[in-house]
């Protein structure tokens, strides 16, 4: 769900618009940034914020 | 061109966990990119009444009062432990609680991603129902042939 949320988000904004998504560590970690590039999207940052949490900065 | 994937899926039941089932298959797929079509038979139908709650709808006194009896997409029954509806809002807030995507979010979603919605002739005509009882999103009213031709060649699931 949380790759169905990030891809409705980036599906609103323009090219070259930046998007923050906070994501847990695990399952979302490992595949929401994988399927974010292989929609054509670019991963910029992924950066722990707190325990388990990272965010991560997409460029639409 | 590659073939786009396809993932249709028969959803027949109209039980809240089977419909939250159906909407993360289809939300998750859509978000992928793989074209997916729903197709609503007899209790699925309640998922898709324009009328979320318990209302007369149908043609005939009989099809109106199941239809009552069935309600909307607001008055789907859990499958198992259901306390007379007071589980599915519970689960829901236990949803909201654990920042899991409830039924109405995965509901938008798929329909915002570009899932497919169709609703089976036969079950309609049993219920007394048109298509303008459904939600506009429902794009056509099929029999079976017709949904066999739209899944071939893709994943059919049966919920």
């Amino acid at each position: 769900m949380t790759f169905v949320k990030t891809k409705l988000q980036l599906s609103k904004m323009a090219p070259g618009d930046i998007l923050e998504i906070l994501l847990t560590a695990g399952e979302p970690l490992d595949n929401v940034p994988r399927s974010i590039v292989e929609h054509g999207f670019q991963v910029l940052e992924v950066t722990p914020v707190k325990d388990n949490i990272y965010k991560v900065v997409v460029k639409s | 061109m590659a073939e786009k994937n396809k993932l249709s899926i028969i959803c027949m039941s109209g039980d809240f966990d089977k419909a939250i089932a159906v909407f993360t298959l289809a939300s998750g797929a859509a978000a992928v990119n793989y074209e997916v079509n729903l197709f609503f038979t007899f209790w699925g139908l309640n998922t898709i009444k324009k009328k979320r709650g318990r209302d007369f709808i149908g043609k005939g006194w009989l099809a109106r009062c199941f239809n009552f009896l069935l309600g909307g997409r607001n008055k789907l029954p859990l499958s198992r432990l259901n306390f007379a509806g007071a589980s599915p809002v519970l689960m829901t807030g236990l949803m909201k609680a654990r920042n899991v995507a409830t039924l109405p979010e995965l509901f938008q979603a798929s329909i915002d991603l570009g899932a497919n919605f169709y609703a089976c002739e036969m079950a309609m005509v049993v219920l007394g129902l048109t298509q303008d009882d459904l939600i506009p999103e429902v794009k056509k009213v099929l029999g079976v042939a017709s949904f066999l031709e739209m899944s071939k060649g893709g994943q059919t699931l049966f919920i």
